[in-house]
């Protein structure tokens, strides 16, 4: 199962690398680390989705431009494709993997199916642990209660860790129109805030750069020599310019991987340890939660603690699992349990276990549409297979045309470490979208009459006779035109002689 | 046994070969296979994107065409697979069940069913790469998918190493989607072939003359994508190594 070298892209291979690190004879290959020297004419990097308004996302549009630029596709899909092999080789070390599977499984449905009393029990043993606890209905009560925090402590900067919930509620953007200073604390959230683009990606936000874009966007932002895209020069530059924000910061913010309602305590797992920097260099600490994150018991947690990082980075833990217990003497720490849309989709019969997710990003690094793409390509918060089944239910009309972003073939539902029945789910949109009206008009009027031929045999076998003239028949350049999607990047089949039907009736003429 | 050959629309139209190969499989081990003239399609192509309402009629038909077999046999996971799992677009009377249930794909019957021990007059003496459709793989069970923690299995493998001379090669990634997924292939195109080209290449750097498959529609695919690369790889169905087709 090994990858052969010749698969390998360049930025992967340890034979010729000069500056590959060692350590007791095995290479560094962090997801996001491995360096070589820059070449003469680096490969501009494609960016995502056009987005206009609440017009549908174009993906396949995006996704065609992400495949324009070999360079990133190749190295894209490679990088996401090797954590998918490292995921393998943790799951083939658990004898009980499958059973912690539905375990994890299990207690999420319960949890959510008694949500309310979790989300009271949480918020009453948060509260006695010294915490202040929010609730905001959706994103916009979040940024402003959050914002209120902030101007009852004057505090004017904010160092924040990685936090897919402050994506959804556009917390950055908000933060700068009231003249609060946000610095992203981890490196690849960084590295797209100051790119001024969203993350690709839940678990590695700027896996889809190369090491030159990234070399391209600190040059800008940070003052780095642009002609070098060294890792370690980078990151170190990165880390001199970032340390003396984070010091000076008025407050910290943190996202949320596991909320214990037992203990009113919550958990954050990060590999770089800017979760703890976060909470604890200011003496003002805000958690945002999304109110999905209970779990009941704090023996809970060891199933999710062993899936977790397995199925995201095939690691066996987080490099920094950190138990949140209360404020620190003299700080003070709140909580805001955001809605966001989740209660609504709780309710939804055929979507609501699509709340089960824990954002390990298993279902995007083995989806080969996503490695292929780019999550950038699916122009909304969540991208890969959980985005395709998460984000029409936030807006059904503008992201109507992703769950057609997929071939159905449900290796997302078997890496999921909580069991989502991902590809079913996409499966139950397309037909819900249908349902609603949300998809074009010409894709109707084609099913409309492919459904009207094939259920009646005579016509049907009259236009396959036609078509199998045409196919033989017509010059190439009608077959392979612009229109005919098939044809643009792949032969049309060679037409038979005759169909099967004609063969059988010239054959086995006498039967039936 | 009374068996109801569901030759799938796409076969009929390209792959006649393949539904020649299974009649004659079948007939060959002693069963009486009747082809229902006015059958067309499952219905798959509507409601795989999203249109149940438009399929209703076609769904109609193939319950009209197979009822009163014990079995329906495919020589295509995608489409059984779709008849068991998926039909929900008509009412569930008990014809439609009936029919529903025994339809089963061509490696399953020969597999689980009829569990046949040889293929005498098979002989491939050829290095061949596995594919595997995704429904066929995943739903149907063909063999264990690569993200389970599961005792590995692989029934086409199983009858395919009866076959005399037949030498196995696996590709780098083994169960990876070729990027076919029928109405994907056209509306998702770029990404589509993009993925077909890695497919097959991914076979060839794996040393393999033939991709060797139960399901004609991704190998439609594949060979398109094969062909326009330039990629001198050959195709053939699992039926017709069975029956005895030496290349």
């Amino acid at each position: 199962m090994n990858t052969p070298p010749d698969m390998l892209h360049p930025e992967l291979l340890a034979a010729d690398d000069a500056h590959a690190i060692y350590r007791d004879g095995h290479r560094l290959d962090h997801a996001e680390a491995a360096s070589k020297p820059l070449r003469a004419q680096p490969e501009p990097q494609p960016r995502g989705a056009k987005v206009h308004g609440n017009r549908p996302i174009d993906q396949a549009e995006a996704a065609a431009r992400f495949i324009a630029a070999p360079e990133h596709e190749k190295m894209h899909d490679e990088r996401l494709w090797d954590l998918r092999q490292k995921r393998d080789r943790e799951m083939r070390g658990i004898a009980e993997w499958e059973e912690l599977r539905s375990l994890a499984s299990a207690i999420k449905e319960h949890t959510l199916t008694h949500l309310d009393q979790y989300l009271e029990q949480f918020e009453a043993n948060a509260q006695s642990n010294g915490i202040h606890v929010h609730w905001a209905r959706d994103a916009a009560e979040h940024n402003q209660l959050v914002h209120g925090i902030l101007r009852d402590h004057g505090a004017k900067s904010l160092i924040k860790s990685k936090s897919m919930l402050t994506e959804e509620c556009g917390f950055r953007h908000y933060m700068a129109s009231v003249g609060i200073e946000v610095i992203e604390t981890d490196l690849g959230e960084r590295i797209q805030q100051l790119d001024n683009e969203d993350p690709s990606h839940v678990v590695v936000p700027a896996v889809h750069k190369l090491r030159t874009d990234v070399a391209e966007v600190f040059s800008r932002t940070i003052g780095t020599d642009p002609a070098n895209s060294d890792v370690h020069y980078l990151t170190e530059a990165q880390r001199e310019a970032t340390r003396p924000l984070i010091l000076a910061a008025d407050a910290g913010m943190t996202g949320c991987n596991f909320a214990v309602a037992e203990t009113g305590t919550f958990v954050v797992c990060t590999n770089e340890g800017n979760a703890d920097l976060s909470a604890n260099v200011p003496k003002l600490h805000i958690a945002s939660i999304g109110i999905e994150k209970i779990i009941p018991r704090l023996e809970h947690l060891a199933v999710f603690v062993r899936l977790l990082s397995r199925s995201a980075l095939g690691s066996p833990v987080t490099q920094y699992t950190s138990h949140f217990r209360g404020p620190r003497a003299g700080g003070e720490m709140h909580i805001v349990l955001v809605d966001n849309g989740r209660s609504e989709r709780l309710g939804l019969e055929e979507f609501w276990t699509s709340l089960k997710c824990i954002r390990c990003g298993a279902c995007m690094n083995t989806c080969p549409v996503y490695r292929r793409s780019g999550g950038l390509s699916y122009g909304a918060t969540y991208s890969g297979p959980i985005g395709l089944i998460i984000d029409p239910t936030s807006n059904a009309h503008k992201y109507s045309n992703l769950p057609f972003a997929s071939t159905l073939n449900g290796s997302c539902s078997n890496v999921c470490p909580v069991k989502i029945n991902i590809h079913e789910q996409i499966y139950a949109w397309r037909r819900e979208l249908v349902k609603r009206h949300e998809v074009p008009f010409a894709k109707r009027i084609e099913m409309k009459a492919a459904g009207e031929l094939l259920s009646r045999p005579a016509a049907y076998r009259a236009a396959i006779a036609a078509a199998d003239v045409a196919l033989a028949h017509l010059p190439r350049f009608v077959i392979y035109n612009g229109l005919n999607a098939w044809g643009r990047h792949r032969e049309v089949p060679h037409p038979p002689k005759q169909t099967f039907h004609s063969w059988y009736q010239a054959n086995r003429g006498e039967k039936q | 046994m009374r068996i109801g050959l569901f030759i799938p629309c796409y076969i009929d139209a390209f792959s006649p070969e393949v539904g020649i190969a299974t009649l004659e499989l079948l007939e060959r081990l002693g069963h009486e296979v009747v082809y229902p003239r006015d059958q067309t399609c499952c219905g798959q192509p509507m409601a795989n994107s999203g249109f149940n309402a438009e399929a209703t009629d076609t769904k109609a038909l193939f319950v009209r065409n197979f009822s009163g077999f014990d079995y329906v046999v495919a020589p295509s996971g995608s489409c059984v697979q779709h008849v068991r799992d998926d039909f929900d677009a008509i009412e569930q009377t008990a014809e439609v069940k009936e029919v529903r249930s025994p339809t089963v794909e061509l490696v399953e019957f020969l597999h689980d069913i009829l569990k046949v021990e040889a293929f005498p007059w098979a002989r491939f003496p050829h290095r061949i790469g596995l594919h595997h459709n995704c429904g066929t793989l995943r739903r149907l069970g063909h063999q264990t998918p690569s993200e389970l923690h599961e005792p590995f299995f692989s029934k086409p493998r199983d009858l395919l190493s009866k076959v005399a001379g037949i030498e196995f090669v696996t590709p780098a990634r083994p169960d990876e989607c070729c990027g076919f997924g029928g109405t994907f292939s056209v509306f998702d195109e770029v990404v589509s072939t993009k993925m077909g080209y890695d497919k097959v290449s991914d076979h060839a750097r794996a040393g393999a003359e033939y991709i060797v498959s139960a399901d004609s529609s991704c190998m439609m695919h594949q060979q398109g994508c094969a062909e326009r690369i330039g990629l001198p790889i050959k195709f053939i169905h699992i039926a017709q190594i069975l029956n005895g087709a030496s290349a």
